[in-house]
C-alpha cells in the first residue's frame, strides 16, 4: 500500500494501538532545556521512578540564558534559580547536559543537528514547539507539553492521535534575494497562522530540494506557526552529506547501514494527502510581516491589505495594526525601524551569519539602529570567528552576542523596548514576544541586515 | 488531575482571534519552576499597565464579568508549546475554554491539566457572546458526559467533540502517564525487536 513519509515513520514507531484511535507511539530522541522540563523532572520525584532512557535524552540551557558574559554567574536570581535546576536534575537523573559553559551548548534545535543527533527516521520531541525544525531530515518531530516532557521522561513514549498529512510542493527557482525564510513566511501568509493546525506537513518540491540543509531547518521550524504540529522533508543526498561524520551519527560501516535504510524515507508516488498545496518558487520576493500573527506577511514591495483575511474579524486586524502603529493600506517600504535581531532558531547558524556578513561588510549599520547577532550554539560561534565574521559584524558596529534564544521570546534580557520596531529573523511577531510592546517585523536575515544599515525596511533586491 | 463532569457557570467573553500562548501567560513569566501561581500574570500584558496597575477596559479586569468559563475567539492558544499557559488558566480558576477552534499543542497541554477546550460552531460561538453581552449572568452548562454545552435558560445547546479516551481520563482525573507506565513491558519489547533488526541490518 502506498504510504506518506509520514506514515511510514509513524507507523515503523508504534507501540501499540490504543482503543479510540490514538497509538502509543515511541520516542527516539527527546531534547529537554531549563523552560519546560523542571515541573516534569518533580512529577517523577513525585513518582519515584526514574528517567527510562538516559541514551535518548539530551538537555541543553538556552531559553534562560544570557548572551553575553557566560563565563560569569548568572546574574538574574530567576534565570539562575532555573539554569541550576536544570544541572541539578540532569545530574540527579543521569540526562547529559550541555549547559552553559559547554563547547556544544546552543538553542536546542541548533545542537541537535549539528552534532548528528537528529537523524532521518526518528521520532523527536521536545518541550518547545520549534522541535519542528528536525522535521529538515525526514523525521516526525514536534513541540509538546510539559505533562508530555514527564511521559517520555518516564516512558520514553507518547500517546498521540495521528495528525492528518498536507503537502506542501514548492517548485521552481528563487529569485535573487529570496531565501529559505521567505519560502515559509510566503507560504504561512497563504494559509494563514491557523491553517495547518491538525495537520503534519511533508514540503516538497524542486525549490525545496535545492535548499540545504540548513535552508530546510528554517522552512521546518516555522511549521507551527500555521498551526501545524510539524513538518518535515524527505531525506536525500544533502540530508546524509551533512549527518555524515557528526559527532553521534553512526560512523563508517554503520554510517553507510543506516544511510541505506534512511533512503526508503520518502512518500511513495501514489501515496494520498489530506491536503495538497502547489507553489511557484517565481512567485516569492523577499517577505515581511505587518501585524501581529505570522500569517500577517506580505511582499516587501506590497502594501498592507486594506480589510482582514476571510474568517479573521475587523476588530482583531484592527487592534494588530495599532498594536504595530500601522495603518491598514500602509506600504511599509521606507519605515524607519530601530532594532535588528539576527538569531533564534530560525535563522542562527552558520549559513545565516555568512549572508548577513557578505552583505554588511565594508559597511556601516545605520547610526539610530541596534542591531545583534546572536549566533545558535557554541559552534556556530566558533565557526563564526573562525572565519572572521565576528570581526566584519563588529565593524560594522554590530554587536555579537553569545548564544541562546535571546530576543526571539525576551526571556533574557535581550528585549526590545515597547513601541520599537525591531527586524527580526526570529519565528513570532506576538504581541510582547520580544518585550512588553516590543513591535516585531519577521524577515530573512538578507532583509533584516539590509534594514540595520538603511535604518528602514528596504527590498534587498533594490540595494547592493 | 482533578476529575471534570459538568459546570455550571458564567462566563468571561475574550471575542478576539489567534490568543497566542505569549498572550495568555508571557515568556518573562515561564521562570517558575513549579506549576502554581501563574495565574497572576494570565493575561499580563492586556491585563495590567507597564506600572502594574490593571487596565479598566480589559476584560479580567471588569467586575462585570467573572465565571469559570472563558469565551474567546478562533486559534485560542496558537504560539509556543509552554504549558504554563493551561496552568495560568487553571490556576487563574478558569475550568472550561470555548472557542471555535484550538491550536493543537494547547488543547493538548489543556486536557492534561483538567481544563475542557470545547470547540463549538463560529454560530454558536457568536450566540454565546451576543447572550454574554445582553446579560453579563447568563449562566451556561458544560456537560462532559453528554458533550454538551447550552445556555441555561434556552433551548440552545451543542454537542462538542472529545476524544473518547481523553474524555475518559477527564472525568476519572486519570494522567495518560499511568497508562504508559503500566505499558513498560511491552515497550521495552518493541525495542528489543528494533534493537535485532538494526543489528541484522549490520551484518
Amino acid at each position: 500500500m502506498s504510504k506518506t513519509l509520514f506514515d511510514k515513520i509513524w507507523d515503523s514507531h508504534i507501540v501499540k494501538p490504543v482503543e479510540g484511535g490514538q497509538d502509543v507511539l515511541y520516542i527516539d530522541r527527546h531534547f529537554i532545556h531549563e523552560v519546560t522540563s523542571p515541573q516534569a523532572f518533580d512529577g517523577l520525584r513525585q513518582r519515584n521512578i526514574p528517567v527510562f532512557r538516559t541514551k535518548n535524552t539530551v538537555a541543553t540551557a538556552d531559553h534562560n540564558v544570557p548572551t553575553l558574559n557566560q563565563h560569569l554567574p548568572i546574574v538574574e536570581p530567576l534565570s539562575r534559580f532555573q539554569v541550576d535546576k536544570l544541572t541539578e536534575n540532569c545530574n540527579e537523573f543521569g540526562v547529559d547536559l550541555y549547559g552553559l559553559g559547554h563547547r556544544w551548548q546552543g538553542i536546542v534545535h541548533v545542537i541537535g543537528p549539528e552534532l548528528g543527533i537528529t537523524q532521518p527516521g526518528m521520532t523527536i520531541v521536545c518541550g518547545d514547539s520549534h522541535t519542528s525544525t528536525h522535521g529538515a531530515f525526514g523525521t516526525i518531530a514536534f513541540g509538546i507539553g510539559t505533562s508530555q516532557v514527564e511521559q517520555v521522561l518516564a516512558s520514553q513514549c507518547l500517546l498521540l492521535k495521528r495528525p492528518k498529512r498536507m503537502r506542501i510542493t514548492v517548485d521552481g527557482e528563487l529569485a535573487e534575494g529570496v531565501v529559505s525564510k521567505d519560502i515559509i513566511l510566503y507560504i504561512i501568509s497563504k494559509l494563514s497562522a491557523a491553517g495547518g493546525t491538525g495537520y503534519f506537513v511533508e514540503y516538497a518540491g524542486s525549490a525545496i530540494r535545492s535548499l540545504s540543509m540548513e535552508a530546510r531547518m528554517t522552512i521546518c521550524n516555522m511549521s507551527i506557526e500555521m498551526g501545524a504540529r510539524g513538518g518535515l522533508i524527505a531525506p536525500d543526498e544533502t540530508t546524509f552529506e551533512y549527518v555524515r561524520g557528526r559527532e553521534f551519527a553512526p560512523q563508517g560501516a554503520a554510517f553507510e547501514a543506516a544511510v541505506a535504510k534512511w533512503r526508503e524515507l520518502y512518500s511513495d508516488p501514489e501515496a494520498v494527502f489530506d491536503k495538497e498545496y502547489h507553489y511557484r518558487a517565481e512567485d516569492i520576493a523577499p517577505m515581511i510581516t505587518y501585524g501581529t500573527n505570522p500569517g500577517m506577511g506580505v511582499p516587501v514591495d506590497e502594501a498592507i491589505p486594506t480589510a482582514p483575511t476571510p474568517g479573521d474579524s475587523l476588530a482583531s486586524f484592527e487592534k494588530s495594526l495599532g498594536y504595530m502603529g500601522f495603518t491598514a493600506g500602509e506600504n511599509l517600504l521606507g519605515k524607519p525601524i530601530h532594532h535588528v535581531f539576527i538569531g533564534s532558531c530560525t535563522n542562527s547558524r552558520i549559513e545565516d551569519l555568512r549572508l548577513a556578513a557578505k552583505f554588511v561588510q565594508g559597511k556601516q549599520k545605520a547610526p539610530h539602529v541596534t542591531a545583534m547577532i546572536v549566533p545558535g550554539s557554541k559552534q556556530v560561534e566558533a565557526k563564526a570567528m573562525a572565519e572572521g565574521l565576528d570581526k566584519i559584524f563588529i565593524a560594522a558596529g554590530f554587536e555579537f552576542r553569545e548564544p541562546g534564544c535571546s530576543a526571539c521570546l525576551g526571556m533574557n534580557e535581550d528585549k526590545v523596548p515597547a513601541g520599537e520596531y525591531c527586524v527580526s529573523t526570529s519565528n513570532r511577531n506576538f504581541e510582547g514576544r520580544q518585550g512588553p510592546g516590543a513591535r516585531t517585523i519577521l524577515a530573512s536575515p538578507l532583509t533584516a541586515v539590509a534594514a540595520a544599515v538603511a535604518g528602514r525596511i528596504v527590498d534587498v533586491r533594490a540595494t547592493n | 488531575m482533578e476529575k471534570f463532569t459538568h459546570i455550571l457557570s458564567t462566563a468571561v467573553p475574550l471575542p478576539m482571534e489567534d490568543v497566542d500562548t505569549d498572550q495568555i501567560i508571557p515568556a518573562r513569566f515561564l521562570k517558575a519552576t513549579t506549576r502554581e501561581g501563574f495565574g497572576d500574570n494570565l493575561f499580563r500584558d492586556w491585563r495590567y499597565h507597564p506600572d502594574g496597575s490593571p487596565k479598566a477596559d480589559f476584560v479580567l479586569n471588569n467586575p462585570t464579568y467573572s465565571g469559570k468559563i472563558l469565551v474567546a475567539g478562533k486559534n485560542f492558544g496558537c504560539g509556543s508549546s509552554r504549558e504554563h499557559a493551561a496552568w495560568s488558566l487553571t490556576d487563574y480558576g478558569f475550568k472550561v475554554v470555548v472557542s471555535s477552534f484550538f491550536a493543537d499543542i494547547f488543547r493538548g497541554n489543556a486536557l492534561n491539566n483538567g481544563l475542557l477546550p470545547v470547540q463549538v460552531s463560529p454560530a454558536f460561538l457568536d450566540e454565546m457572546f451576543t447572550a454574554i453581552e445582553a446579560d453579563p449572568q447568563t449562566k451556561f452548562i458544560v456537560s462532559l458526559e453528554h458533550q454538551t454545552i447550552a445556555i441555561a435558560g434556552t433551548e440552545r445547546e451543542e454537542q462538542f467533540d472529545i476524544d473518547p479516551f481523553r474524555k475518559v481520563c477527564m472525568i476519572n482525573g486519570y494522567d495518560d502517564i499511568d497508562f504508559l507506565l503500566s505499558l513498560r513491558g511491552e515497550i521495552e519489547e518493541f525495542e528489543r525487536v528494533r534493537e535485532g533488526a538494526t543489528k541484522k541490518v549490520l551484518i
